[in-house]
């Protein structure tokens, strides 16, 4: 039987892959139209090449970091990459997930991607989604919610922070070519973010 | 001698960048591609990057020429593996365009340049006009 870390890695990358004409589409409208078909790649790979019985959260996530570093081809491969296998480097030998973990994965994967990137919020990035996210969940925490409970809400806050990247102007990647008229457009690495953050939520939802 | 990596999202370009800074430099032997993906795709692959490092390193450090977007990221990807895995070499990014850089680079280190004088080669192309 596949193992949680495994199924949750699946929900993720069945939704990123359902989503592949989605993203490259946002993609289309301010970059070079290929995070779809990118990030797609990058999760097939990574459902093919995780042991679907590894028990340790901390080695799954460091394999599926490593294969995104290795398929994705573009800057979210080196990007997401590095998020993942941050957040397997804190969790190795963990095979429960506490909704502390989750906090700790929040902040690992955002400092691992400023680190790669460079970027910082406000740059139209999949930071406007995750850095709103990780504080609410931050703060749901300390007032008393369980996980789920302040995953629901930080979900919400990174929709809010995908609607931001609309209004703002992108001054990293390919869409900063673009300048001003980068407005109106929602960025596609928020958006894969975001659709990230509600598969590990209805994963743990379903559990 | 510094050996140097070509990094491209298309593996003919690699390939061909390599071929032609070879012929600039017969005896180097470290000039090594990292170019594409697995599946020949178009794209940057930090993991294989991190091979054609190794690869290309004979002790006397690498000096990497990449292309546009994802292949910087993927290459500052590419060192730190490295860096994590304790392996201690040291490897650099010119900041130069790829053909005239990689060409300056192969030269520089074909007659025997440190790691830094190779880098230097690699990014004083960046201002040669054309016409």
């Amino acid at each position: 039987m596949p193992s949680s870390i495994y199924n949750c890695l699946s929900e993720i990358g069945e939704r990123i892959i359902a989503n592949k004409d989605y993203l490259t589409e946002l993609d289309r409208e301010i970059g070079d139209s290929d995070h779809g078909i990118n990030m797609a790649r990058g999760f097939k790979a990574v459902l093919e090449k995780v042991n679907p019985e590894e028990q340790d959260i901390g080695a799954a996530l460091k394999k599926a970091g490593m294969t995104l570093l290795s398929t994705v081809g573009g800057a979210s491969g080196p990007l997401y990459g590095t998020a993942y296998m941050e957040s397997g480097k804190i969790l190795s030998g963990k095979t429960e997930l506490t909704a502390e973990d989750m906090k700790k994965i929040f902040e690992a994967s955002i400092a691992g991607i400023q680190k790669r990137g460079k970027a910082i919020r406000g740059e139209k990035t999949m930071l406007d989604a995750l850095i709103p996210a990780s504080e609410t969940y931050a703060k749901k925490l300390s007032e008393g919610s369980d996980m789920i409970q302040a995953l629901e809400a930080a979900c919400e806050s990174a929709r809010e922070g995908v609607e931001y990247t609309k209004t703002i102007t992108a001054t990293k990647g390919r869409a900063s070519y673009l300048g001003e008229r980068s407005i109106g457009h929602q960025d596609p690495g928020a958006t894969s973010a975001m659709l990230t953050l509600e598969a590990i939520l209805d994963y743990l939802k379903g559990k | 001698m510094v050996g140097i990596v070509i990094v491209s999202h298309s593996w003919k370009i690699a390939e061909g960048v390599c071929d032609m800074a070879r012929e600039m430099a017969q005896n180097n032997s470290g000039i090594i591609p990292a170019g594409g993906l697995d599946d020949s795709s178009m794209g940057t692959d930090a993991a294989r990057i991190m091979t054609a490092i190794r690869e290309a390193n004979s002790g006397d450090g690498v000096v990497i020429l990449a292309d546009i977007g994802s292949s910087i990221m993927s290459s500052e990807t590419a060192i730190e593996l490295l860096e994590s895995e304790d392996e201690n070499i040291q490897a650099v990014i010119a900041d130069a365009p790829l053909v005239e850089g990689a060409v300056c680079a192969a030269v520089e280190a074909s007659a025997g340049g440190s790691i830094d004088s190779v880098l230097s080669a690699a990014e004083e192309s960046r201002g040669s006009m054309k016409l």
